[in-house]
């Protein structure tokens, strides 16, 4: 090797890396920018107003931690806790559950299973609005689609969106109706589960239970992780579906969007409400860092325990 | 268990199933076609003998349907537009470009999944009513321009990117090829499945939106059909067989898009490669 040659190389190694470097950051320009803009700016900004007194018409003024405070103290809050706690726990293993079911059904390999697929599936992508239209119409005490059937075998159907006992039962009757996107996941991880891990087990005599439970199950692990995060942050931010709901039960307009004796009054409602109804953003602003904590625990929590259920295939 | 049984129950339960969850839509198919009177027959497998499709004639007259759904396609085409322009050009920095943020980037796209909609809402919507631009759709169209927000959808395409061997990069650039013509011309081509399911999935999660309308359209001339419908029920939350009608026809679209993009639907999520 000639002398030199090493240096050559490095300079050329060098000049190489600050190209690249420079290459990675072009192609990332238009999302660090907006990173900077539409989140990592509002993120700070949100974290000023949770300890301010402020809206759009009032200027900016330090209250320390009396929103925090106001979040402890505040009866609506703690109701709302508990709404979004209700859906979260039960909401979340329904649509997971329900999921799974569906989706190890048309595993089974029958004939016309892209036409059931179709009909498990289209729910999910019918628009909030529709869907929520639909349901309430569905589940009127009266004329309703379940409470004539009820009807029809001589029972009497519970009055549903307008009792506050059956609000939440409501809604997560709709979410097992909804659940055909964790159902498509589901059942693309169930296809990719290998035919002789099963062959082998039917060699040993298992049945179809035991392979479920241990076959199926912790082949698929990885994915329900996935799913389980992904379902409950969607449940600790619900909103739109119970936002309708709630304030469009009562003849048309309901304007502290609550439902029946606050039954449907999720944390993200009466977020929405503080922010731009009652227009008390520091309240809002401090709800919706309490909510990123919450839902960043609850990640960790899920991920640490998953160590213990999770097992990833050799392949 | 017999070969009988084994096929029956399967069957059965789908089929039953199936009868389950298509209920709820066949319902809203035939209250759209039900006169007034009609609505509150207690029949609950009562379908009009004779169709009532002025119902649909109706909507028209009620609401601006036309306009309503012609908003609704500007922001959702012009979101989809963004987001596939924006999107992919991070997801290769992040997979196949080595340089100094490639994994920082990565990990901070994954953070952005865990950070709730609600914390960025409040100072989003004050910076663009500082701005002057509520009632507009800058708001709800400019973010996905940056891929603001769109972490999820960001992840999707580099774990696919991720599948391309590194080997047909290396070779490019070898030849001397631009990295924006490898980006161009070998990248995209070959992550067209990727781009499809997200489009797809960008343009369902749009068309659908009912809080960035909420937020930042204040003009009935502006609405997107979600905000429509939901102004239409606060309304006239009596005429049922018209909102039923008006539901059926903004649903619509979005099924036959699912049977015309029925392989990015799903095909494309198992491709995207999020099972492990």
């Amino acid at each position: 090797m000639p002398p030199g040659a090493g240096t050559v190389h490095r300079m050329e190694d060098g000049k190489m890396r600050r190209k690249a470097n420079l290459t990675g950051l072009l192609f990332s320009a238009p999302f660090i920018l907006g990173l900077l803009v539409f989140t990592l700016y509002p993120t700070g900004a949100s974290l000023v107003y949770s300890f301010s007194d402020f809206n759009l018409f009032k200027p900016l003024t330090w209250v320390g931690l009396d929103n925090y405070k106001w979040i402890f103290q505040e009866k609506e809050v703690a109701k709302s806790i508990l709404n979004t706690l209700y859906m979260v726990v039960l909401a979340t293993p329904v649509s997971l559950i329900a999921g799974l079911l569906t989706a190890q059904l048309l595993n089974l390999k029958v004939r016309g299973q892209s036409i059931f697929r179709t009909f498990f599936y289209i729910p999910s992508i019918v628009p909030v609005i529709a869907s929520s239209l639909v349901w309430m119409w569905v589940l009127n005490p009266k004329s309703g689609l379940i409470n004539s059937l009820l009807d029809l075998v001589g029972l009497r159907g519970p009055n549903w969106l307008l009792d506050a006992a059956w609000t939440k039962p409501s809604l997560i009757l709709m979410t097992a109706w909804g659940s055909g996107g964790v159902m498509i996941i589901f059942l693309a991880a169930l296809q990719d589960v290998p035919r002789s891990l099963y062959e082998s087990a039917e060699i040993d005599g298992a049945g179809a239970v035991r392979k479920f439970f241990s076959i199926t199950l912790p082949s698929i692990s990885p994915i329900i992780l996935f799913q389980l995060v992904m379902n409950l942050i969607v449940y600790f931010q619900y909103f739109a579906q119970a936002f309708m709901l709630a304030s469009l039960t009562n003849s048309g307009a309901d304007q502290t969007m609550a439902g029946p004796e606050k039954s449907l009054l999720f944390y993200a409602i009466l977020l929405y409400r503080e922010a731009f109804v009652d227009f008390r953003m520091g309240h809002a602003s401090a709800m919706a860092w309490v909510l990123f904590l919450i839902t960043a625990l609850v990640t960790w929590l899920v991920f640490r325990s998953s160590r213990r259920w999770v097992t990833y295939g050799g392949d | 268990m017999t070969m009988v049984t084994r096929k029956i129950v399967p069957y059965t339960l789908l089929v039953l199933l199936s009868l389950v969850f298509a209920a709820p839509l066949l319902w809203l198919l035939s209250t759209s076609l039900k006169s007034k009177d009609q609505l509150f027959v207690t029949k609950p497998l009562y379908f009009p003998s004779a169709p009532r499709w002025q119902n649909y004639a109706d909507v028209f007259q009620t609401i601006d349907f036309v306009r309503l759904s012609a908003n609704t396609l500007l922001v959702t085409l012009l979101t989809v537009a963004g987001l596939l322009i924006s999107a992919p050009l991070v997801a290769y920095a992040t997979s196949h470009i080595e340089w100094r943020g490639k994994k920082p980037l990565f990990a901070v796209v994954l953070a952005t999944l865990l950070l709730p909609y609600q914390v960025t809402m409040v100072p989003l919507y004050i910076v663009w009513s500082k701005l002057g631009a509520i009632g507009t759709y800058v708001p709800l169209v400019l973010p996905a321009f940056l891929s603001a927000g769109a972490g999820y959808y960001v992840f999707l395409m580099r774990q696919f990117f991720m599948t391309i061997p590194n080997s047909l990069v290396q070779a490019a650039r070898i030849d001397g090829a631009s990295e924006f013509r490898i980006y161009a011309q070998i990248m995209l081509p070959l992550c067209k499945p990727v781009i499809a399911t997200v489009g797809v999935l960008v343009f369902l999660s749009t068309w659908s939106d009912f809080l960035g309308p909420l937020l930042y359209l204040n003009d009935e001339s502006t609405y997107t059909l979600s905000l429509g419908l939901y102004a239409f029920m606060q309304t006239h939350y009596v005429e049922w067989e018209q909102l039923m009608a008006a539901s059926a026809m903004f649903t619509v679209p979005i099924i036959v898009l699912f049977f015309l993009a029925q392989k990015q639907f799903i095909e494309g999520i198992a491709l995207t490669g999020i099972k492990g």
